[in-house]
Order: structure tokens, then sequence, then C-alpha cells
């Protein structure tokens, strides 16, 4: 199983989150951006002597949606954390907007944005504060308009005041969705971000995707769903011990082959 | 983005830190209430302790005085960065295009604030318990020298021993030797202005010298200590 090259998607299979910037061709990217937004070679990571992560090659077009999927403890936060440059690779390179992960951290941390397991917030401030805080260290211009109309995206006006520490974990998870976009990154990375939101709240999920896509930005997202991982990507990648098994357009796949792929690769 | 909107960026990032940390230690009075009280127990502890009279009390005040001020310091130092690792971790910090020196300056200033108050509170505390004259306009640079010492190397490694297990415990163990010739330094200035003693060293000028090389290595080192 390999990955086809195909990236086209029908609007029949791009579902709710679908953008026009999604239906471009891997090849009209290429000539828009000239090239890939993520690159990543040869890249492995150990943690004390155990690898991880081994010689992952991958790229990624601006536009593009990645779903990597695969048991716990394949990599794939590994994976996520090296792109956001909260940890460094054991070898080889990651780079987003030509921007080496190691070498070019602090230019890469602008162009990136992380929801992760944990909500990154501080729990004795309020929803307002940490965003407000979170739009000062990323120099968001007009920090306090856009952390507004962002609490009121993600359906958290009303607790813009309440202290992070009294919300609940599907609305945790909407605020950290809010401060990952707080500062409009190009490359947006999801660690499991549905984890935890009800039904309204994975719509939300959704439509705040299609939106980072509707302007022009890039998606790499873990789940351990396959029908999430068809309906928010345009490709899937499978880890297994640290390595990539499977790579595939989810153009013409459906959820039935998905399944089998992913049931193959965790076992 | 030019030196000077750097610059602004860098400012800015700093108070933003120092503000959510003085706003969460507001809220939840973990530090300064810890430290105050624990600086007047050593107050009170050694006025008994000593039973002090009125020719000793001039030789022991500035040595009873910097212990308490460097163990009290040294609570409110662990919280440093061990709040920022509780309830998430620090990588949300870590994860913003933050410059590693404006986090560590930060921090710095928070720890000099928290530890200034207490000192501020407990200055006129110990010099009532110990019948000494402290008050004299010598006295503040000696203090802000002193405690910028302790800080400033308490700030380092409270950074280097958050991600431990035994943090309590590895902290003063690391910070305690390298912050003997500023307490050394310091207690002997103090102590020099209640008794005066003829061919003492330049204590200010070497507690100055002490805290320029460790706010220097410290400045050199953070990123690398707070990194993974």
């Amino acid at each position: 199983m390999t990955y086809t090259g195909s990236n086209e998607r029908s609007k029949q299979t791009s579902g709710e989150g679908s953008s026009e910037q999604s239906l471009l061709t891997q090849e009209a990217r290429r000539q828009v951006t000239g090239r890939p937004l993520v690159e990543i070679q040869g890249l492995s990571k150990s943690f004390a002597f155990r690898p991880v992560l081994r010689g992952i090659a991958l790229s990624l077009w601006a536009g593009e949606r990645l779903a990597l999927l695969g048991a716990n403890g394949a990599g794939k936060t590994t994976l996520l954390r090296i792109l956001a440059c909260l940890t460094r690779p054991t070898a080889g390179q990651a780079l987003v907007a030509g921007l080496d992960c190691v070498q070019d951290a602090q230019e890469v941390r602008r162009l990136v944005g992380l929801v992760a397991h944990q909500p990154y917030l501080y729990e004795e401030l309020t929803a307002l504060e940490n965003l407000l805080f979170f739009a000062r260290m990323y120099g968001v211009a007009r920090g306090r308009e856009r952390a507004l109309s962002l609490l009121e995206r993600v359906g958290l006006a009303r607790r813009a005041r309440d202290r992070v520490g009294s919300l609940s974990r599907g609305q945790l998870q909407r605020l950290a969705l809010a401060r990952a976009l707080l500062h409009r990154p190009r490359l947006l990375l999801l660690d499991e971000a549905e984890t935890g939101l009800d039904e309204a709240g994975t719509a939300l999920l959704s439509a705040l995707l299609a939106e980072h896509m509707a302007d022009g930005g890039t998606l790499i997202l873990t789940t351990h769903r396959p029908e999430f991982a068809l309906q928010e990507a345009d490709r899937l990648v499978m880890l297994k011990g640290g390595r990539i098994v499977y790579q595939e357009a989810t153009a013409g796949l459906d959820l039935s082959q998905v399944r089998w792929a992913y049931q193959e690769v965790v076992g | 983005m030019n030196r000077l909107s750097a610059l602004r960026l860098f400012c800015s990032q700093v108070l933003a830190i120092l503000g959510k940390d003085i706003r969460y230690e507001l809220r939840s009075k973990q530090t300064w209430l810890g430290m105050g009280l624990f600086a007047l127990l050593v107050f009170v502890i050694f006025n008994f302790a000593f039973d002090l009279r009125v020719e000793n009390r001039a030789a022991v005040a500035p040595g009873a005085l910097w212990v308490a001020f460097v163990f009290a310091s040294l609570l409110g130092l662990g919280r440093t960065i061990a709040a920022e690792r509780e309830g998430g971790s620090l990588d949300r910090l870590l994860l913003c295009p933050v410059d590693r020196r404006a986090i560590y300056l930060a921090k710095l200033l928070g720890n000099l604030l928290f530890i200034g108050i207490v000192e501020l509170v407990a200055l006129p505390i110990f010099a009532a318990l110990f019948a000494v004259p402290l008050f004299s306009g010598e006295l503040l640079p000696i203090v802000l020298l002193g405690t910028l010492g302790v800080a400033t190397i308490g700030t380092l490694f409270s950074a280097m021993t958050a991600a431990t297990r035994a943090r309590e415990l590895l902290l003063p163990l690391l910070v305690f030797p390298l912050i003997v010739p500023v307490v050394i330094a310091a207690v002997r200035a103090t102590g020099a202005l209640m008794i005066a003693a003829p061919n003492e060293p330049p204590w200010l000028g070497l507690l100055a010298a002490f805290d320029v090389i460790f706010l220097s290595l410290a400045f050199l080192t953070f990123s690398y200590v707070i990194e993974e």
C-alpha cells in the first residue's frame, strides 16, 4: 500500500470540511508554492535509546490536509512535536516553509499552531486572559479583538471571564483550538483534537478547519478515528513502530477500506 | 523584523509573562504567603534560640537576616517554573515564538518582586525583634544586590530541576553551594553597617561582580536548560 500521488478530491468525497483550497491538485499546489510547505527527510527520534521515529520521509504541500493514524506509541505525537519545535529530532531534518525546525525554531513557531493532548492553557487565568496572553506572546496585532472574535467563534463568549479551571473538557478543547488559531498559523497541527468534543463540538472543529483551509492553511492531524481522518484529510499516513507503513490519498477511498487498513496497521 | 520591533516584542513578551505570573500568584497566593510566614518563623526562632544580649545582637543579626531571606527565597524560587509545569507543562510557553531569555528575564523579575515584597514586610519585624538599627540608606543596595544574586542562580536552577521528581530536594542542594559567595558578601556587608570594621573588602562591589557573572552565565545557558 503506497501513496498514489493523486490528491484530487471530488466534491462528493470532500465532506463538510472541504474548501476550494483542498480541491487543488498536487500539481497546482506545486505551481503556486514552488516547494512543499512541510519537508521531512530521514527523520528519526529516540528517547533514551528507544527509537520512536525511524527515518520518516514526508512532504506536504500548502493547502493539503494530512491525517496521521497509528496505534498508541506509533510516533504520531512525536512527529507533531518535532514540527512544533518542542522536540529535537535525533537524526534527519524537518522543514516548514523552508525553515529548519531546529535551526530556525523561532520562525517556525510563528507559522505553526498546535492543539495537543493538554490544552496548554493557564487554569488560574480566565479564558480571555489566556488568549490575550498568547496574543502578546505571538505578537498578534489587535490581540483583544482577535481573542474576543475567536471566543465568539468557538462558542465561549459567555465564559470569557471565567477561569479556565472551571471549564469542562469540551470547552477546554474549544479554547485550545482558539489558542492555536490565534496567530493565524500557516500549519495547524492537531493531536487527537476531536477527543472530548461532543457532536456540536466536532461540527465546530470541522467548520474551523474548513475556515483555516479556506484562509490558505495546511493541516496535519492525528486521530484514532478512521471516519474523522477520511472526512478531514486529503491524504492518510499510517505509522507503525515509528515507520510509515501506509500512505494513500483519500480520494476514492471509502470508510471500509480505511478501517481495514487501520486494523491491519494497528493489529 | 528589524531590531527595534524585535526589542519591542521582547519587552512585550517579558511584561506579558511577568504580568501573568503576578496575576497567577495574586489568585493562588501560594508563594508570597509561604515565603513571608517562613521568614517570620525563622526570625522568631533565631530570636529565642540565641538568647541575644545587647553586645552579641549585631554579630548574629546579619546572619539570621540572610539565612531567613535565602531560605524563604528558595521556597518561592522552587515555584517559579514548577508552577508553569503544573496543570499542563512548560510546553505552552515553549510553543510560543518567545526568546528564551525573555522567559528567564520575566521569571527573574517575578522572583525579585516576590522576594522583595517579603523582604519589605520582614525587615521591620526583624529590626523590632532583634532591636538592631537596620534602617539606613546603605542597606538598600546590599539587600537589592544580595537578592539579585540569589534570584539569578535560583531562577536558572529552578528551571533545571522543575522536570525532576525531587525538585524540592535538588534545588537547595544545587543552589546553596553556588550562592555561598553572595551570602558571605551580603552578611559581611550588612554586619559592617552595624559594627564598623577596618580593612574590610569592598563587599558591595563583590556582590555586584557576583551578580554580573551569575546573570551573564544564566542568560547564556538558560535556553539550553529549558529546552529538551
